[in-house]
């Protein structure tokens, strides 16, 4: 017998409702129902970070987050990045300026973790380049050798706290 | 006059939309309503498949199809992403059906579940019975090559798939010379694999009565002769298409699952069918990097001068053929070219079917296996002559003038020096080799350094083409399309800005067409050999000036003049040699020539090049480490590669190129190794945690560096970057390890499994 | 999607406990990054689940009346990492929990899971070990504490009743107080890795800085289940705090544990690994007390 289950929430700012089957992933939901195909899938263990979302402000491999978990919870993906007009985010402009994209695959992910690291950083939080390899160590790239991507991130931080 | 595109870092034309997510990859395509295909793999490493029950799994519910091993054509064919070849005597090996009775790895493909979702899918799998005839398996070649280990595949004795050997000059009498010294070293590599984010997938259905397949593959046009090899049908009946893909490095340069995606679709009347790989089935199902072991014999005079070498390769081919014949011959060529022997070199090589995953193409081709073996020799030359291990190469290295006498590939410039040179300041050489000789201290550093030969292309071995479609648009705008592909190097930015300069018009003017179809797109055969800005190049120049040619007809009407006084700059028809003497608007001319009530044309172009040239790519790579003795561990502090790829299209995208090598060269010289049960054949580190893939701890900063000498026989002047930034990181790696601890490390990864029983051994380690 | 034959979500502890009596069979899912896992590889495919994940008052870290740091079983790694009176208590649990995998990881995994699946590398076992934790468990009967080390049975098993969940785990005051300690991972890369072995180590040194007090030492991945150095202890305690104390100490630890080989390492690199992170570790403690070596 399948189970569904009724999951409200807020994903890209819209408050959403979608019934799911219990034993969907958030990555499953997210792609399946919404079709945000930003949502990279690349191993399905938790291991690549592809899949990477921000809930509630901190980044989750949605591949190991059941769908059912997301209920009342607010859910950003890299289709929530834009601006209204498509307006690149900072983040999004430093990772195309710097030269942090390759096959694109791994960038979804990154992006939502850079993103997360830089709202912080505007915060008041304060990275060294040892502490923001730290951060963003939960996603792996074949392509960049991870080099531009932490210059991207290292240049959004130091003018956040600059 | 206008901004150059060539030689800028514009930002890559599909950054854009893979910063918003927006980019389309194969499975973002497929329509959610496709039914999941399923593969079942073989539980034993080597035997036959005598009986398969599918009677309890096709009752599931949701199950639509189960096919076996015992379903498919009786049809072998050959996966390699290689051009086909005219002449049957040099084609690739087939020796795999879609789906195999006779089962040579653990984890072979013996039959598939087609099921309405993913579970149906995978519980039908768990339901299928398999009975085996099984047989020992062999995971190593030097076991597999003994007599009386069953063959993997009948008509190749010893398990031999390939062998390939070179004599120059006369070697015997060459090491009779009085006075040489002679150095042997056996040097080990490990396989490993590609590890693109993406994982292969495809979806396939049928349309008009043939077969289409999405995939993500780096070689669409290869791919659809396979498919129709594969199932025996007219090559027309197939159609590839290829969206973005999340990156290939050699894997996707075969027909993985598409020739059976295709079959199961078609054996459903079309049906959309997905055929999704998880990362374990990547590892063991797809390719992986030949682990290759070089026995290399050198006679040296004491001064340094190598007078002879003779080396013999052992390649591990794994269970089937795929690319191993021509990598095999690739290791080979590496060891010929680097060093100038000066009286006679020699080279034995073979690749051995084992029961283990299948080793195809993977950046390098052959090269970073043969100069691993190489400079680590190099360098215990170096050591045993007491000499420097830079000026041994530079004593030795092709020197400038060389001309090979089969590909005829020259060595135009003084680019080994050059590269030496930065690498060396770079780095601190001179003053860091001296100062860390002689240290005690349970943690010690050291510098070391190799040197990378690659080639461009895959000219003479195989036929080299490229064709490119040029359509202009009423604003002056331009569509490309090109077989080639982008594979997430940036072929497609640098194609737009060859094609912006060429042409005349600004780069925001060029329009890649970056998905391949191959109803729509010309002739190509993708990426590979570090080919394409070379090839593909040839074809832009070509088909841009063809266009040129057809609007500058057009244009001397207008303007009143003869077409050859007229050019085309920054989008403006100009009198030529007079960048700034705008007379009309490209866009102008197009949209009148366009709606002309007169003689209206639709401005395209479209040619083919041949290639019948190759080019020398050559580079250094410098790396500093810690070493923590009593840990067993090296820190890489340091590293740098210096490339000449000749003229750089677009230096920031150029640099990216080289630290992606870089990274996968650190994991080849310091974590990543597959391995295999000894027993029962079966891969044991099949994810991506326990396959040591390198994170962004595990870097220090990449510093790539170029010099430039603009290649003769290019149209930009390019030549090969894709491949060559992976070759020289492990062995440098493993000469600083060398100069920090006097222990000479002869396999790579240097992991703590292998360093901790050497330093014990030497003594550093109580 | 996970191939389970049924998820039941718990709504309360008391619902918890009720699920697992009316469903012994079926696993608990706390952040789910193992059970997940070997559900999709095929190990529990068609098991059923209680997740736990949404019982949000099992999250955190305080203070009880009596000094008793507890620590709430969901609580994820990087809540441990980034928690206060953890950093005032037992800093080097929220070290050791800021080594577990990833970032994103370290945002689902629980301590509670980390413990419960019984696995010898699990990063935050040796410290909690090293620390002398006591698991509390709520059942159909109440509550109930055990030390760790009874909750460990063998690899993979741990000592909960078909009635319980872990709730809590407990740090009593005597067990931190003026206590420093150090743990360190190795592994074969810098994030995104298991433990090849983990070393945790902690003092407490006399008054005046010059004896070891009480040292406690516990490994990860140098037997089946984490397990204490008692050895070592006992060879430096009452010591006076020198190098001569730590090496003994190091050199002890070799008798105290009983680490395999398997294709992830030798057991005589591991050995090799016990001696030095030991020594390391405890070298690394003694300083963090403001002694001197």
């Amino acid at each position: 017998m399948r189970q569904f289950a009724t999951i409200r929430c807020t994903i890209n700012g819209k408050v959403t409702e979608t019934a799911v089957d219990v034993r969907a992933s958030l990555a499953d939901m997210l792609r399946g129902e919404y079709r945000l195909t930003g949502v990279k899938k690349g191993c399905e263990v938790g291991e690549c970070g592809a899949c990477n979302v921000i809930i509630d402000g901190e980044c989750y491999n949605s591949c190991i987050y059941l769908a059912i978990w997301a209920d009342g919870k607010n859910i950003r993906t890299v289709e929530g990045l834009e601006g209204p007009n498509g307006e690149l985010s900072e983040i999004q402009r430093l990772f195309v300026e710097e030269g942090a994209v390759q096959c694109g695959f791994c960038t979804p992910g990154f992006v939502l973790t850079a993103t997360a690291i830089l709202e912080s950083a505007k915060s008041g939080q304060k990275y060294t380049r040892d502490e923001l390899r730290r951060e963003l160590s939960g996603h792996l790239c074949r392509c960049t050798g991870y080099e531009n991507i932490l210059k991207a991130v290292e240049k959004a931080v130091s003018r956040a706290s600059a | 006059m206008a901004r150059k595109a060539i030689g800028r870092s514009v930002p890559r034309v599909d950054a854009y939309d893979k910063v918003t997510g927006r980019a389309k990859y194969t499975d973002d395509l497929a329509d959610r309503n496709a039914l999941i295909a399923k593969i079942l793999h073989s539980t034993i490493a080597n035997g036959l498949v005598t009986k398969i029950d599918t009677g309890r799994a096709e009752k599931l519910p949701g199950v639509v199809k189960i096919l076996t091993c015992f379903d498919v054509p009786d049809i072998e064919f050959p996966t390699a992403g290689h051009p086909w070849s005219t002449d049957p005597a040099h084609r690739d090996p087939t020796d795999r059906k879609l789906l195999n009775r006779r089962v040579r790895l653990y984890g072979d493909d013996i039959a598939a579940v087609v099921a309405e979702d993913e579970v149906a899918a995978s519980r039908a799998l768990r339901a299928i019975e398999v009975q085996y005839e099984e047989y020992p398996a062999a995971t190593d070649p030097e076991e597999a090559m003994r007599d009386g280990v069953p063959l993997l595949h009948e008509g190749f004795p010893n398990n031999i798939l390939e062998r390939h050997s070179v004599l120059d000059g006369d070697f015997d009498e060459a090491t009779k010379e009085e006075g040489l010294i002679r150095v042997e070293g056996t040097y080990q590599t490990p396989t490993v694999q590609h590890c693109h984010i993406e994982l292969p997938t495809s979806y396939a259905y049928m349309e008009g009565g043939r077969v289409v397949v999405v995939s993500s593959t780096q070689i669409p046009h290869i791919v659809r002769r396979i498919v129709g090899q594969a199932l025996g049908i007219p090559w027309g009946m197939v159609r590839i298409i290829k969206p973005y893909i999340g990156g290939g490095f050699g894997n996707k340069q075969d027909a993985l699952y598409e020739p059976l995606n295709a079959w199961l679709s078609v054996q459903l009347g079309g049906r959309l069918v997905k055929l999704e790989l998880s990362r374990e089935e990547a590892f063991y199902g797809t390719r992986v990097r030949h682990a290759v072991k070089v026995h290399i014999t050198s006679y040296v005079r004491p001064d340094g001068r190598i007078v002879a070498r003779d080396a013999k390769f052992v390649s591990n081919q794994g269970a089937y053929g795929s690319h191993g014949h021509s990598i095999v011959s690739k290791c080979v060529t590496a060891f010929r070219q680097l060093y100038n022997d000066e009286r006679a070199k020699r080279a034995e090589a073979v690749t051995v079917y084992t029961n283990t995953a299948t080793s195809g193409a993977m950046r390098g081709y052959g090269t970073p296996q043969s100069v691993f073996g190489m400079e680590c020799h190099a360098d215990d030359i170096a050591a045993r002559l007491g000499i420097d291990p830079m000026e041994f190469r530079r004593m030795n290295m092709m020197p400038v003038g060389y001309t090979d006498p089969f590909s005829k590939n020259v060595n135009w410039s003084d680019s080994f020096n050059q590269c030496i040179e930065k690498g060396r300041e770079y780095i601190g050489w001179d003053r860091k080799r001296e100062l860390y000789r002689n240290q005690s201290g349970p943690v010690r550093r050291g510098v070391g350094m190799s040197l990378l030969w690659y080639n461009t292309a895959v000219w003479p071995i195989s036929m080299e083409v490229s064709s490119c479609r040029m359509v202009l648009n009423q604003d002056g705008s331009v569509q490309i399309q090109l077989g080639e592909t982008e594979i997430g190097q940036g072929a497609d930015t640098v194609f737009a800005q060859m094609t912006a300069d060429t042409l005349g018009v600004p780069f925001e003017s060029v329009h890649v067409v970056s998905t391949q179809d191959t109803d729509i797109t010309p002739f190509g055969t993708g990426a590979y050999g570090s080919r394409q800005t070379y090839v593909g190049g040839m074809a832009i120049k070509r088909t841009a000036e063809s266009l040129k040619g057809k609007i500058l007809r057009f244009a001397s009407e207008r303007a009143d003049t003869g077409p050859d006084a007229l050019d085309i700059d920054d989008g403006f028809i100009v009198r030529k040699g007079e960048p700034g003497s705008a007379l009309f608007a490209l866009s102008e001319l197009a949209t009148d020539v366009l709606y002309s009530m007169e003689h209206s044309m639709h401005f395209t172009a479209e040619e083919t090049v041949q290639a019948k040239s190759n080019a020398y790519s050559f580079g250094a790579g410098f790396a500093e480490v810690e070493v923590d003795i009593p840990l067993a561990k090296v820190r890489l502090v340091d590293i740098v590669n210096v490339h000449d790829c000749g003229r750089l299209i677009n230096p920031q995208l150029a640099a990216a190129q080289v630290h992606g090598g870089m990274s996968m060269g650190i994991g080849y010289g310091l974590y990543e190794k597959m391995l295999y049960d000894p027993g029962t054949g079966k891969l044991l580190n099949d994810n991506l945690l326990d396959y040591k893939l390198s994170t962004i701890m595990d870097h220090p900063h990449l510093e790539a560096l170029f010099v430039e000498n603009p290649e003769p026989t290019s149209a930009f002047g390019t030549k090969a970057l894709g491949e060559p930034p992976t070759v020289p990181c492990a062995p440098a790696i493993r000469n600083a390890v060398f100069h920090a601890t006097g222990v000479a490390a002869n396999e790579n990864p240097l992991t703590p499994h292998v360093l901790f029983p050497l330093f014990k051994a030497a003594g550093l380690i109580g | 999607m996970f191939d389970f034959e049924a998820v039941y979500e718990a709504k309360s502890v008391a619902h918890a406990v009720e699920l697992r009596g009316l469903h012994p069979e079926a696993k608990i899912l706390a952040g789910g990054s193992d059970i997940l896992i070997e559900t999709r590889a095929g190990k529990l495919a068609g098991c059923s689940v209680i997740s736990i994940f949404k019982l949000d008052e099992l999250r955190g870290v305080s203070m009880d009346g009596d000094g008793t740091l507890r620590i709430g079983a969901l609580t994820s790694f990087s809540c441990l990492a980034r928690d206060p009176l953890i950093g005032r208590c037992i800093s080097v649990l929220g070290e050791a929990a800021g080594t577990a995998g990833g970032p994103q990881l370290r945002n689902i995994g629980t301590v509670g899971g980390n413990v419960c699946n019984g696995v010898t590398s699990a990063d935050t076992a040796s410290t909690l070990m090293a620390w002398d934790a006591v698991m509390e468990y709520t059942g159909a009967g109440g509550v109930r504490r055990a030390p760790i080390r009874e909750h460990y049975v063998k690899a993979g098993v741990v000592s909960i009743a078909p009635d319980e969940i872990l709730t809590s785990i407990l740090i009593p005051q005597d067990s931190y107080e003026r206590c420093f300690g150090c743990y360190i991972k190795y592994a074969m890369r810098g994030a995104m890795d298991i433990a090849t072995l983990g070393c945790s180590v902690n003092v407490r040194l006399s008054e005046d800085l010059g004896t070891v007090e009480r040292m406690r030492a516990a490994y990860g991945v140098a037997g089946p289940v984490p397990m204490r150095g008692l050895g070592a202890e006992s060879t430096a305690n009452g010591q006076p705090v020198s190098c001569e104390t730590v090496n003994s100490a190091a050199a002890a630890a070799l008798s105290d544990v009983n680490p395999r080989s398997s294709w992830r390492a030798s057991k005589e690199l591991r050995l090799q690994l016990v001696e030095e992170l030991t020594r390391r570790a405890f070298r690394e403690s003694v300083i963090r007390a403001g002694g001197k070596l």
